[in-house]
């Protein structure tokens, strides 16, 4: 049930239904929403937006009342691209997790906050910018929190040397 | 109680709780702008164990990977390993035998009454009362030993693999278990004539920081954090994986959202728990404990991977990004205390110090479980 109604409030955000063919090739994918295979995979929706639709996107999984499960990014840098990945789940006897994912340029890495909306997101951005070096665009506190408070390194950068 | 007070701002002054404080359990500070014992703000500081666990993800094999997990959460280690090989598992396609999963189940509930019983002694040492906690070490130190027994380990175990267990259950692990289950019961209404029935217990946590649904839902919260305020959640009912759905057991729900009620919801999971080793040793099928169609080297296919857990500290999830390598290319781990702790802060806002550490006890924080 929550699954469709997500899903239909995301599709008509977004530019419409995504071919399942194109669920396992990541780097041509095109914005858009899918129905993911729940056995294989362990999520059920995965959408994915431009970083302007990012706030939007969000507000409609939190009316739909899911809760944040994590954040985190991914270096794509054969694309010379980010990823940043929101994992959305439910208190709910009706399993959904739902992803919203979000790709940017390696040079200028900025995703808007979504901490007006999920208080919660506050240290998972701050992990992510640690990280990636990925800047959170209208966070209140965006300091290292797991990494020194003088880190000026982003560890899973894949070009990152020790 | 702890009703939020008007002060002027030259009135507060900065108190250091940590890196070093028995309250934390661990190394974490928190940074509280006080007005005499009550709370302006507080800012948590996290880090200090930080072991980067998420590029060793990126830098070993899946297999390689497995002991980090036991690394993550000291005292119920064996509920993240199960996600870990859940998780591949399930990316891979790899069969277990009904078996292993009844093993697998009966360890890890094992170990999260261990858990729950040093949290619940610690948490009453926190609060001024020293013996609960012998008490409740000595009867953790039944489970270690039973798990020492099969596992080899006592605290960072590495006992499951990718298509089953490391080895076979014995008699002896059966038998100890089963005289464990009724002296773990009569331990329990020790507890309660000692602990749960006390005045100055309930005095400390009735009442007391009181988490709201909505906060929950905003911070991600789960676990016993999650169901000590209404909502009622747990991965092995709501989501369920292994072989839970086998199982008669119920997860105890508490509406107060406050101290208390997160202690209430830990002590009857105690007894949750218990009920389904009994299943699973009443049930235990005969049988292999390992799939015979086990690939040696595991590569997954392309993709996105996500698998949660009921530890017992909430939901760990892991997200595994694959690029068909034997490596992850992306292994981000979902940490439950994580989101429980970040409520803390906005919560703890106007209460008196005294409480906010019993209310940081209730959250059952393992640090190096937070900061990975």
């Amino acid at each position: 049930m929550i699954l469709e109604t997500t899903e239909q409030a995301l599709q008509a955000l977004l530019a419409g239904p995504m071919p399942a063919s194109a669920a396992d090739q990541a780097d041509v994918r095109a914005n858009g929403v899918m129905i993911t295979d729940y056995k294989s995979h362990g999520y059920h929706l995965d959408a994915k937006v431009s970083a302007e639709q990012l706030v939007a996107a969000v507000t409609i999984v939190d009316e739909n009342g899911f809760f944040l499960e994590s954040i985190t990014g991914v270096d794509w840098i054969k694309e010379n691209q980010l990823e940043v990945i929101y994992d959305f789940s439910r208190y709910d006897f009706d399993t959904c997790r739902v992803v919203i994912r979000t790709r940017i340029p390696r040079e200028q890495p900025v995703v808007p906050t979504i901490t007006a909306i999920y208080a919660g997101a506050n240290w998972h951005e701050r992990e992510t910018h640690d990280f990636f070096g990925i800047k959170f665009a209208g966070h209140p506190h965006l300091v290292p929190l797991l990494l020194p408070e003088d880190a000026d390194f982003h560890p899973l950068l894949k070009d990152f040397k020790a | 109680m702890s009703a939020p007070i008007q002060l002027r701002p030259d009135e507060t002054f900065i108190l250091n709780v940590g890196p070093q404080h028995p309250a934390t359990h661990g190394v974490l500070r928190v940074k509280m702008e006080m007005d005499g014992e009550y709370i302006v703000k507080a800012e948590t500081v996290l880090g200090y164990v930080h072991r980067m666990h998420e590029k060793m993800g990126e830098n070993r094999t899946y297999a390689q990977y497995l002991p980090n997990l036991s690394r993550l959460d000291y005292l119920g280690a064996l509920g993240y390993t199960h996600g870990h090989v859940l998780s591949i598992e399930r990316a891979a396609g790899i069969e277990v035998p009904e078996r292993a999963e009844y093993i697998r189940a009966i360890t890890v509930e094992l170990n999260r009454v261990a858990s729950h019983l040093f949290w619940f002694g610690a948490f009453v040492m926190d609060l001024g009362g020293f013996s609960p906690l012998m008490y409740a070490i000595q009867d953790r130190e039944h489970i270690l030993d039973i798990l020492e027994g099969v596992t080899g380990s006592r605290l960072t175990y590495c006992y499951y693999r990718f298509g089953g267990l490391y080895n076979d259950v014995d008699d002896e692990f059966i038998e100890a278990t089963k005289r464990f289950i009724p002296n773990m019961r009569k331990s329990l209404k020790k507890y309660a004539a000692l602990v749960t029935g006390n005045i100055i217990f309930h005095k400390r946590l009735e009442g007391i920081a009181p988490v709201s649904a909505e906060t929950c839902r905003k911070y991600g919260a789960t676990g016993p954090v999650a169901r000590g305020s209404g909502i009622n959640f747990d991965v092995r009912k709501n989501e369920p994986y292994s072989v839970y759905s086998d199982f008669d057991f119920d997860v105890p729900v508490y509406q107060e959202g406050d101290s208390l009620a997160r202690y209430k919801v830990r002590m009857d999971e105690i007894e949750q728990s218990l009920r389904i080793i009994e299943q699973g040793l009443a049930k235990l099928p005969a049988g292999p404990i390992m799939t015979e169609k086990k690939p040696k080297n595991i590569k997954l296919p392309v993709g996105d991977f996500y698998q949660a857990v009921e530890t017992a500290r909430g939901s760990f999830g892991i997200r595994i990004v694959s690029d068909g390598d034997k490596n992850a290319y992306r292994l981000k781990l979902r940490s439950p205390t994580y989101s429980n702790m970040h409520l803390f802060d906005e919560t703890c806002e106007g209460m008196l110090i005294m409480d906010a550490l019993a209310f940081m006890g209730s959250l059952d924080l393992v640090i190096p479980e937070m900061d990975r």
